[in-house]
């Protein structure tokens, strides 16, 4: 039986993911800033076979909260085996244009926050010498485009961040995986025109899964966001500046 | 903005404003579009379909609430799919108490058409066995709906078309089982009259049963089938079972139809002839069994760009056989009917919805590609036999029969249609309505 802790656990993306671990039996503890959904999904989860479900109140850019939010995790789990940050807003990038405290909030959620939760509950994962930090960034981390740069901009401080704490707890025995969706079909993208590069919430999160079973440090998915990925980064400046991404 | 919205026979091609509910608790969207709730999109015409409005699409709903693998009781938000419900169920030892053809229709869907199921004869529609739901109106209020309980709104919801207001959770009875095998059996029969004395001989101790004929088929051979009724099995079954199929998918749209006269006639051929004896008995997985259709996901692109109909149709018992006999003459010498023709007898008990379409006597289904007027033409002669009879067409299948034919087949409607949302409609209701 796995323990899980999920932070941003009202995401679509988080919640596809929480199925798969509920219908193996797993342990749960969802923290989200949305009360009512929080108890809507554990009462899901329980049915779809989970051990036990628990939930705790966090707004994520509460970085002050954040400790006391993984004592009552590890107090609810007993210990935690698999922790996934997955909250997220996705900007608008003309109002982070036109205001400072706009592209800052954007920045603290997407970025500042995580960062931040991730620090706070690396020891408890290093004091057992095992287990696995998921955590949502996103394609768009890989280079600045003029559509998103904010939120871009955040996502890459995540993934660099990850990078480093990959390679510092590696000899730990602590996975560290960063998650790079593309396009998905969530609340988050409900304005945007679906076409044939959008993947479905239980797509990712069975990639998910999978890139937490292998104990992979770095997943696209779905995988055919590695090469458009590697194109996008390997255009070179003096082109891509001329390019309306 | 408007974006293109299909129901199953991809016929009528309509648009409308896409808005997902996904939290049960939010009232619904502000704006003075009308609204239609829209589950999986598994109805064939355009009792689905809002032109120019709002569909309010569900399946972000799906979350269970509460089951109790004791008593089999199962609640969960309406646009939770009947296949996560046997994907949760079965290996519980429970069942669908009833189920449409195929699995991959939402909860609020199978209420709001009050479906039926190869066990109508036993088990009546799927509202028989919705025990509560909740049933949220535009002016934000929630009522809760049961047999007792408000219960005008429970019967206009069942069977209701999405027009008396959102369901947001439903509670339903589940029917034990105690594996997922299936002892089916399946009778060729050579003419019309073996089916009616086949159904009448295996109502008693089958709890499924359902006929399949070959509208092809003229001369001699008009009304030649194949009868198959089944029951779970009772335990681990002796025989070998056949084990789940695997899904197909058609990926594109075929620029014409694949399905003429030619590849039907060869398909029932083969169909009929498939089955060496006169009786075969088997062991299979329940997904074969009563979803064949959706191992080949997105058959209904087959039909190409234009489209099919389906029609389906109940006459009553007086009248059933030389109706039935009728239907299949005129089908056979059109010869635009389906490899889909289905065959099944109804049973006594009443549905419990106001406009819910199953009633005693007997049932026919079957696909027409769309043709334009030959197909429009040759429907409507079917609706001439089936009003002359007494009989009705089912709202869920259609996307074509006339005003007054609807309210000759649903003399309740009047009845009926206090109880719609004022912000409520669909291009089904307009239609049948005007
Ligand atoms: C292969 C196949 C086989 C079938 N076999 C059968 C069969 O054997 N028996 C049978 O009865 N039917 C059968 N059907 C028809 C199908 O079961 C019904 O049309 C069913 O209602 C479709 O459900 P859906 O979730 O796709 O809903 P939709 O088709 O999207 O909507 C159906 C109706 O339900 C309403 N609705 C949906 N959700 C809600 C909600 N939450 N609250 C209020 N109203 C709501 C909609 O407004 C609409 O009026 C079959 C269909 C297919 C494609
Ligand atoms: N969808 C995509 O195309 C896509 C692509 C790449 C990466 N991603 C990433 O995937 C992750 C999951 O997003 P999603 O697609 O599943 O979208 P989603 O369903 O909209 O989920 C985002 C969730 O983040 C929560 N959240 C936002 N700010 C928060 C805060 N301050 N504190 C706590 N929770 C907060 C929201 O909670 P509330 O319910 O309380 O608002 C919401 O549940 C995000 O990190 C996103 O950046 C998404």
């Amino acid at each position: 039986m796995q323990k899980i802790l999920i932070a941003g656990a009202t995401s679509a993306i988080a919640e596809a993911t929480a199925r798969l671990y509920a219908a193996s039996g797993s342990r749960l503890h969802l923290l989200g800033r949305n009360v009512a959904r929080l108890k809507d999904i554990a009462d899901d989860l329980r049915v779809r076979g989970a051990a036990d479900v628990t939930t705790g109140v966090l707004d994520m850019n509460d970085v002050d909260a954040h400790a006391s939010a993984i004592e009552q995790a590890i107090t609810a789990l007993g210990e935690i085996d698999i922790v996934l940050v997955a909250h997220g807003t996705l900007p608008d990038q003309p109002a982070c244009e036109a205001s400072v405290q706009v592209t800052l909030r954007e920045f603290a959620t997407n970025g500042t926050s995580t960062i931040a939760f991730v620090t706070a509950v690396v020891p408890h994962l290093l004091s057992r010498r095992a287990g696995t930090i998921a955590v949502i960034s996103s394609v768009a981390g890989d280079r600045g485009r003029q559509s998103n740069y904010v939120y871009g901009a955040a996502k890459a401080a995540v993934t660099t961040f990850l990078s480093g704490l990959r390679q510092r707890l590696g000899r730990d025995g602590v996975n560290v995986l960063t998650i790079k969706p593309g396009f998905v079909d969530t609340p988050m993208t409900a304005a945007f025109k679906k076409g044939a590069l959008w993947a479905t919430p239980d797509a990712i999160a069975a990639g998910i899964e999978r890139a937490i079973d292998r104990r992979a440090g770095e997943a696209y998915l779905p995988r055919f966001w590695w090469a458009i990925m590697f194109v996008i980064r390997h255009i070179p400046e003096f082109i891509f500046r001329r390019l309306k991404l | 903005m408007d974006s293109p919205a299909d129901s199953w026979g991809r016929y009528p091609r309509t648009t409308a404003r896409v808005v997902r509910v996904t939290d049960r608790h939010q009232p619904l969207p502000p704006g003075d579009a009308s609204y239609l709730p829209y589950g999986n999109g598994r109805s064939y015409g355009d009792s689905c379909l809002n032109d120019g409005g709002v569909l309010l699409h569900t399946r972000g709903l799906d979350r269970f609430i509460a089951f109790d693998p004791a008593t089999g009781e199962l609640t969960c938000e309406a646009g939770t799919l009947l296949a996560d419900i046997l994907d949760l169920a079965v290996p519980q030892g429970w069942f669908l108490p009833v189920t449409p053809g195929t699995r991959f229709v939402t909860v609020g869907g199978a209420i709001a058409n009050d479906v039926h199921g190869k066990n109508h004869h036993r088990s009546g529609t799927f509202g028989h066995h919705v025990r509560a739901f909740e049933l949220l109106r535009s002016d934000g209020s929630r009522m809760r709906c049961t047999a007792d309980e408000n219960a005008d709104w429970f019967a206009a919801t069942i069977g209701g078309l999405g027009l008396t207001g959102l369901v947001t959770h439903a509670t339903l009875q589940l029917r034990r089982i105690a594996g997922p095998w299936m002892v089916t059996e399946s009778h060729r029969f050579g003419e019309l009259s073996e089916f009616f004395a086949l159904s009448a001989g295996s109502e008693a101790d089958y709890e499924y049963t359902v006929a399949w004929i070959d509208c092809a088929a003229t001369g001699a051979s008009l009304g030649r089938g194949l009868f198959s009724r089944a029951n779970h099995a009772p335990s681990r079954p002796s025989a070998r079972p056949t084990p789940a199929t695997r899904r197909l998918s058609v990926p594109l749209t075929p620029p014409v139809s694949m399905i003429g006269p030619l590849t039907l006639r060869a398909f029932n051929q083969f169909y009929y002839h498939r089955q060496h004896g006169k009786v075969a008995h088997a062991v299979t997985h329940y997904e074969p069994f009563f979803y064949p259709l959706d191992a080949i996901g997105g058959w209904n692109r087959l039909y190409g760009p234009r489209g099919f109909l389906q029609y389906q149709c109940v006459v009553p018992p007086g009248a059933a056989m030389d109706a039935m006999a009728t239907l299949v003459r005129i089908i056979a010498a059109a010869g635009g009917g389906s490899f889909l023709a289905v065959l099944k007898q109804f049973g006594e008990q009443l549905s419990p919805g106001m406009l819910s379409f199953p009633r005693p006597g007997t049932t026919l289904a079957l696909d027409f590609p769309f043709r334009g007027p030959t197909t429009l033409d040759l429907l409507n002669r079917l609706d001439d036999v089936v009003a002359e009879a007494g009989g009705a067409v089912y709202p869920a299948k259609d996307a074509r029969m006339s005003g007054t034919r609807f309210r000759q087949y649903f003399p309740q409607w009047e009845a009926f249609s206090r109880y719609i949302d004022p912000r409520f409609s669909s291009s089904f209701w307009r239609r049948v309505e005007s």
